[in-house]
């Protein structure tokens, strides 16, 4: 639904941001150094960044998350200078296999990367990235797999259901060789001289935690003042935030952050109700002044199941910008519900933001199941299979009724009813 | 612009603080129409944008009528960028007190620093050739600063301080955004909301729908007049309407009569 809209009214806005032309250049999201504001020569350099495209909605310069079927749920892609918050599943499997995909995209765009963790080294976490999906092999695989689960839906007209006829299929699959998001095999690993040759930066927390601190005490953990503290170094350095005019070919730095929030960055929000409650915030709010000022998307990863203070959750939804929460079914009960039988969990995007705009592109599917084929992580609607067996025993009932509710409540931003209209 | 089809005027009583509250939905749109009407009628404003950059704000204010970039050259707005500022103060030690000072120390006891920036951006210019109107105070949101590690206490004080020197002095008007967090048990902004609700004329309260994410209707608007100062013998008037954020404008209406389902 997203993609036909934005589409829709991208016919009709492209118009008008080409008439606007010399307003958009000052405007766009990019007027940050003294070089970038309201130059045409400017505006096409930016544009000419490997790996990004505005967007049709706003003009925003958009990355890829990795993930062309998370790029469509956010709206055509990561904004540049905001964060995306992912809400780790309860295992951390599927949120660290989006980070890699993350990395992976930066890799293969040529984009600088920027990794910190507290609990991998940023190399081992480099060497172990998914392998980028080439089009012409992927295709025939795909084309295959399509033969085999013949469901023939698109190609015979539905004589009863003829609505269902006129919703747009959510994209599964490579479309065109496009340059902007790729699709990664997750069993193979990413060749060894791509990696070389890409440029990165690591933080790993256990490594840097032994030097001295030469900033005054305040509120927030040392590990965070000096993950700020190398990021703005990276940033300064290598001219993102325009600083350094020397730099010809602009690049986009790529910042990713694992399990922030976890004890292993000293911060005990996850161990107790009245931590230092403050902190996580402050280093948020402070790494989003950070990413505003530069040519850089960060996408962090939070155990917020962990968190025990649960307005610390709503105010760190408050402070980012885009939030995607992840909730996977190994391990619960839903795991062998028949339900959710074909897929591996959920995904609620909580939050996107309203980037130089009113309104925002929010796709209308509220209920939406991810799950991990071999060489593809789909995210699909979710629909509730046909209630077919004679005997409907009270306890299937029940369960049925359960994760119905909680697929009720849309997008948290938008209208987070919990009461639902039961029909 | 908006079909806001509510009375208001400029020339009435003045020295108003209006608390804009969202609760489960968005309602940075009000803040945008409140910076464009201000500007629009010729006020001195003070916007203390803590949340977004200076070129959101900019951006959609010419989808709404006004630019923000003119405005600030001919010094009839302020504008304190809390996000860039929050990393100069950061990373750079200030030689004066910053209004962000907070961000720096451990334990900020209040926030007079921005307090004082806030009146000194407000001051009247005494040469007169620009006689802009009332001034305005606006806040984007309040409820971050609760993040930033103020108590609701102090946030509490900032305005107490700001509504005597604006609304009392100088007969302005302060606009703030504060998130209802609804469900969460987050105590320190139901006592940054409860306060100023008690203290306010007027709240706007944008929510999402009871019954979930809806296309057409993006949420509904309760708009309450209060007169905290009188005793009440007159009660406090209420209207609630529903609203659909487009491109250039938020039209409302009345509640279940959406274009979409007429």
């Amino acid at each position: 639904m997203a993609a036909v809209a934005t589409c829709g009214t991208g016919a009709g806005s492209t118009g008008s941001v080409v008439a606007a032309g010399s307003k958009n250049h000052v405007t766009s999201f990019q007027r940050r150094g003294p070089r970038a504001s309201g130059s045409d020569s400017s505006y096409s350099r930016l544009v000419s960044i490997a790996g990004t495209r505005p967007s049709v909605r706003n003009g925003q310069l958009l990355v890829s998350t990795g993930l062309p079927a998370l790029d469509q749920l956010l709206g055509g892609g990561l904004a540049v200078g905001t964060v995306l918050l992912i809400e780790e599943d309860k295992y951390n499997i599927y949120s660290s296999l989006l980070f890699k995909y993350f990395l992976a995209e930066g890799i293969i765009n040529g984009h600088t990367l920027l990794v910190a963790s507290a609990k991998e080294d940023p190399a081992d976490i480099l060497q172990e990235l998914p392998a980028p999906l080439l089009d012409d092999n992927f295709k025939k695989d795909f084309d295959e797999e399509a033969c085999n689960h013949k469901t023939a839906e698109s190609n015979i007209k539905m004589k009863i259901a003829w609505r269902y006829q006129l919703l747009p299929k959510m994209e599964a699959g490579p479309v065109s060789s496009s340059r902007f998001g790729h699709y990664y095999d997750a069993s193979k690993k990413m060749p060894q001289e791509l990696i070389e040759a890409s440029k990165w930066h690591g933080f790993f927390f256990p490594e840097k935690s032994s030097s001295t601190l030469n900033i005054e005490p305040c509120s927030l953990t040392h590990g965070y003042i000096k993950l700020l503290q190398f990021i703005q170094n990276i940033i300064y350095e290598e001219g993102f935030d325009g600083s350094n005019p020397q730099k010809k070919q602009k690049n986009i730095l790529r910042i990713g952050i694992q399990n922030l929030g976890s004890p292993l960055w000293g911060d005990d929000i996850c161990c107790t109700e009245n931590g230092n409650s403050h902190s996580l915030t402050k280093f948020l709010y402070v790494l989003r002044g950070l990413l505003r000022t530069s040519l850089s998307a960060c996408m962090i990863t939070m155990p917020t199941h962990l968190i025990q203070n649960k307005a610390i959750i709503s105010r760190v939804t408050n402070l980012s910008d885009t939030v995607v929460g992840l909730e996977s079914f190994i391990g619960s009960e839903r795991e062998t519900n028949p339900l959710y039988k074909d897929y591996h969990g959920l995904i609620h995007i909580r939050q996107i933001p309203r980037l130089n705009n009113l309104i925002y592109d929010v796709s209308d599917v509220k209920d939406l199941a991810f799950k991990l084929k071999r060489k593809l992580f789909t995210i699909e609607r979710l629909h509730l299979p046909p209630d077919l067996s004679d005997t409907v025993s009270r306890s299937s009932k029940q369960d049925l009724a359960e994760p119905s509710k909680l697929l009720g409540p849309g997008c948290g931003v938008m209208a987070g009813g919990k009461k639902h209209l039961d029909f | 612009d908006q079909l806001l089809n509510r009375p208001r005027s400029l020339s009435g009583p003045s020295g108003k603080l209006t608390l804009l509250c969202d609760a489960n939905t968005d309602g940075s749109f009000l803040v945008h129409h409140f910076l464009s009407f201000y500007l629009k009628a010729n006020c001195k404003v003070c916007f203390v944008a803590l949340i977004q950059s200076f070129s959101h704000y900019n951006i959609v204010g010419q989808k709404l009528g006004v630019s923000l970039t003119v405005a600030r050259e001919c010094g009839q707005l302020v504008f304190l960028e809390g996000l860039k500022s929050s990393v100069d103060v950061f990373f750079r030690a200030q030689a004066e007190p910053h209004p962000l000072q907070f961000l720096r120390e451990a334990n900020a006891e209040n926030l007079q620093p921005l307090y004082e920036f806030v009146r000194e951006a407000l001051k009247p210019v005494d040469d007169g050739e620009a006689a802009w109107r009332c001034p305005v105070l606006l806040v984007d949101d309040l409820s971050v600063l609760l993040s930033l590690g103020m108590g609701a206490v102090a946030v509490l004080d900032f305005i107490h301080y700001c509504r005597a020197t604006v609304c009392w002095e100088r007969k302005g008007n302060i606009v703030a955004l504060v998130h209802d967090s609804g469900d969460t048990e987050d105590e320190e902004n139901n006592i940054l909301l409860n306060g100023l609700s008690h203290q306010s004329h007027l709240i706007l309260r944008a929510e999402g729908l009871a019954t979930g994410f809806c296309r057409d209707v993006h949420g509904q608007l309760r708009i309450l007049w209060r007169t905290p100062s009188q005793p009440t013998t007159q009660r406090d008037q209420s209207l609630t309407y529903q609203y659909k954020i487009q491109d250039k404008s938020v039209s409302f209406f009345a509640k279940g009569m959406s274009p979409a389902v007429l």
